[in-house]
């Protein structure tokens, strides 16, 4: 689904990335870790195609219509058009634009792009209520301005439920677990999990591991420095919860 | 799309009536004034209201205290009375030019019988006259008079008289004169004692002929608890040279009255190098007279070369309630100069001011305002809230609030905020699928809603729509 090969990327002149090289298919839950520094971010937000990071070398290959092709090109909102979603770490507030009109304007945007019939407000309310209600949000947030004096764990959860309208083909959530207390934690792995399937992929940048007793990953990568320098399964993370990253990057 | 087609729909109601017009001579004088009010059969009382304001007008000079470039206006270079040539016009709909009906319904406003639209009447005003007004049957069934002010200066003159000119006086400011001097049509309500109106009231202005001034007068009064809801809509064809537009609207409430008054203002604002487009002067003002009036103002400034207006409220009554929510969006090289008075004499009022200014590209919006509570005002209250946003970085955004208290009971408060539409807003919206007009459109909805909820659905409507069109390709 996705191909990064030797990618390098810079913002304002500093080079963060130094040759990412990852191969990510369908089906698959990837994790990557690192200290803080080491462009876990960058790679998220370059993946879904910020403007202020800016790629100097390598390529992004992402499958369309069963076709490699670079995405280099593409918008941001043509990215998430063709399935690309990124869970923000600090999602943003939008003043006065109530939650409900932005997920319906989303959806829409994304059905009229697939051409499916869009959906009309009573409808759509209908179809976010077990979504709201698996993440174990009150039906009043609908009706706040999106992120708007939420809590930490109120807009990651309301990250997850973008996640849950839009249905993406490939999820990438970054430090989607920072801010969260247990109880959070587990209930935005459960939405995760539920989306999972074998036609849909994740990549969860994450700082600690504590994410993964809930979302079990099937490969593991740590990056330091800009580069991915060590890749495994689960038990790479349980190893750096117990030695730290040093172990590593000390090699 | 084409790009002609492109710049076609930037403005869509930039097309150009057809009709032979009837005009006077370029020029403003004394004759022309008498020829308008014998032409308009007007009463000798009326003709000396004008002649005055002439002469007052003559005494004034153009106010520079503004924050906009004017470029000089050359009075006698325009034309002050345009007609669109019919067989017959005021009055019956039924015999207005084809031409026009299809005009009107272009615009989205079908006169006809069957086409009209149900639950509001409109009084449709092209260049100098009214060409009538619809579902007048329906309101004469309740005492409403809604007709045009020539009309209403045959029909109703003891009416007219009482109330003209009493809340603008023509010597209240340089466009006041002039229009008090030469207004050719515009819209009079008057709703009686106790009554609810049935329908919305609306005036549809459509500037047309070439150099010609618009100069409307709207009166409305609303008689002890009676209460009316107020639309007015303008558009102006496309065209390079300037138009002016100075208009008047009065507002009297009597007691427990209440009028609502909205505005989308989508004038012709030139184009994108600043060529053409209206400039609207007008002066708006209600009073509350009575005990337990309100008045609430509502506009969303969309459109014209340069914006100059201030619709105001009088507090006089005890408790009475004056507001004013504002949305004033410039783009290309269009000036605001916008805001409200609030003028504190009762005891007990209270006033709301929420404005919302949102500028592009280069142009340049202003918002000026001014509370006064007077000595007599115990307890008054106000509550303003000024609030700029800014797309781009060539465009500006001002803030004149001028706050003058005499009463120490009264409590005044003001918050003022400027944005800039970050770039963090922009990519979380687009990386939901938004491409970046839709983004930027939403966030503008968001930031003006608490204005757009204070609109009847329809033109809450219809002002999303215009704000979206406008923001098209001004956003980089």
């Amino acid at each position: 689904m996705l191909e990064i090969k030797n990618l390098h990327a810079k913002i304002d002149d500093k080079e963060i990335l130094r040759g990412i090289n990852l191969k990510v298919n369908a089906g698959e839950v990837h994790a990557i870790m690192g200290p803080n520094g080491s462009g876990k971010s960058t790679l998220s937000k370059i993946l879904a195609g910020h403007p202020a990071y800016e790629k100097t070398e390598g390529e992004v290959l992402y499958q369309i219509n069963g076709k490699y092709k670079s995405i280099d090109e593409l918008e941001p909102s043509q990215r998430a058009k063709e399935g690309i979603f990124l869970g923000f770490q600090y999602p943003v507030e939008i003043p006065g634009v109530s939650n409900i009109s932005f997920l319906m304007t989303a959806f829409n945007e994304l059905c009229e792009a697939q051409g499916v019939e869009t959906m009309k407000e009573e409808e759509f309310r209908k179809y976010l209520k077990p979504k709201l209600m698996s993440l174990d949000m009150n039906e009043s947030f609908l009706e706040r301005s999106v992120n708007e004096g939420f809590s930490g764990g109120e807009k990651k959860k309301n990250e997850i439920l973008q996640m849950m309208v839009l249905n993406p083909r490939l999820s990438l959530l970054d430090e989607t677990d920072s801010g969260l207390d247990v109880d959070a934690l587990r209930i935005v792995a459960q939405g995760v999990n539920t989306l999972k399937s074998k036609r849909n992929a994740t990549i969860l940048v994450t700082h600690y591991q504590r994410l993964l007793n809930y979302i079990q990953p099937d490969f593991v990568h740590i990056l330091y420095q800009g580069k991915i320098v060590k890749s495994g399964d689960k038990n790479l993370a349980l190893e750096v919860e117990e030695k730290g990253y040093d172990w590593i990057t000390k090699q | 799309m084409k790009a002609e087609e492109k710049l076609a729909q930037e403005y869509k109601y930039g097309f150009v009536t057809d009709v032979e017009t009837e005009e006077f001579p370029k020029g403003l004088n004394e004759d022309i004034i008498r020829l308008l009010s014998q032409k308009k059969n007007e009463p000798e009382w009326l003709l000396e209201f004008r002649l005055k304001s002439y002469r007052k007008w003559l005494t004034m000079t153009h106010p520079t205290w503004q924050y906009c470039q004017i470029p000089p206006i050359d009075f006698q270079d325009l034309y002050y009375y345009a007609k669109p040539k019919a067989k017959k016009t005021a009055g019956s709909l039924d015999e207005i030019d084809p031409e026009l009906l299809e005009t009107f319904e272009k615009l989205g406003i079908p006169l006809g019988e069957q086409k009209r639209i149900s639950g509001i009447a409109v009084d449709a005003v092209f260049d100098s006259v009214s060409l009538g007004t619809t579902h007048q049957a329906d309101l004469e069934k309740v005492g409403v008079i809604f007709c045009s002010i020539s009309e209403a200066v045959e029909k109703y003159p003891e009416l007219v008289k009482k109330y003209l000119g009493t809340v603008v006086p023509a010597s209240d400011n340089y466009y006041a004169a002039l229009n008090s001097a030469v207004f050719s049509d515009g819209s009079f309500c008057y709703i009686p004692k106790g009554v609810t109106c049935p329908l919305d009231l609306s005036t549809y202005f459509r500037i047309n002929a070439k150099e010609t001034g618009q100069f409307e007068r709207t009166l409305i009064v609303a008689d002890e608890g009676s209460f009316v809801r107020y639309l007015e809509g303008c558009t102006a064809p496309q065209r390079d040279e300037n138009q002016l537009h100075a208009a008047i609207v009065e507002i009297v409430a009597l007691k427990d009255a209440e009028v609502k008054y909205s505005t989308v203002q989508n004038w012709y604002a030139g184009d994108k190098e600043g060529k053409g487009g209206i400039f609207n002067f007008v002066t708006k003002r209600g009073i509350c007279k009575g005990d337990n009036a309100k008045i609430s103002w509502t506009q969303v400034e969309a459109g014209s070369a340069i914006t100059w207006k201030y619709p105001s409220v009088i507090l006089k009554g005890n408790n009475s309630q004056g507001a004013f929510y504002s949305v004033a969006l410039t783009n290309h090289k269009m000036q605001a100069d916008t805001g409200t008075k609030m003028i504190h004499i009762g005891k007990n009022t209270r006033s709301t001011i929420i404005s919302k200014g949102i500028s592009a590209e280069e142009s340049q919006n202003v918002y000026r305002g001014l509370v006064q509570v007077m000595a007599s005002a115990d307890n008054a209250r106000n509550y303003t809230q000024c609030d700029s946003m800014l797309i781009g970085d060539k465009c500006r955004a001002n803030t004149f609030p001028t706050i003058d208290v005499k009463n120490n009971t009264a409590v005044v408060e003001h918050e003022a905020s400027t944005s800039k539409i970050s770039a963090d807003q922009l990519f979380y919206l687009e990386s939901r699928g938004m491409d970046k007009e839709k983004a930027v459109s939403l966030i503008v909805n968001g930031f003006c809603k608490e204005v757009f909820k204070t609109l009847p659905l329809e033109f809450s409507v219809e002002a999303v729509k215009l704000i979206e069109m406008k923001l098209e390709n001004s956003v980089g």
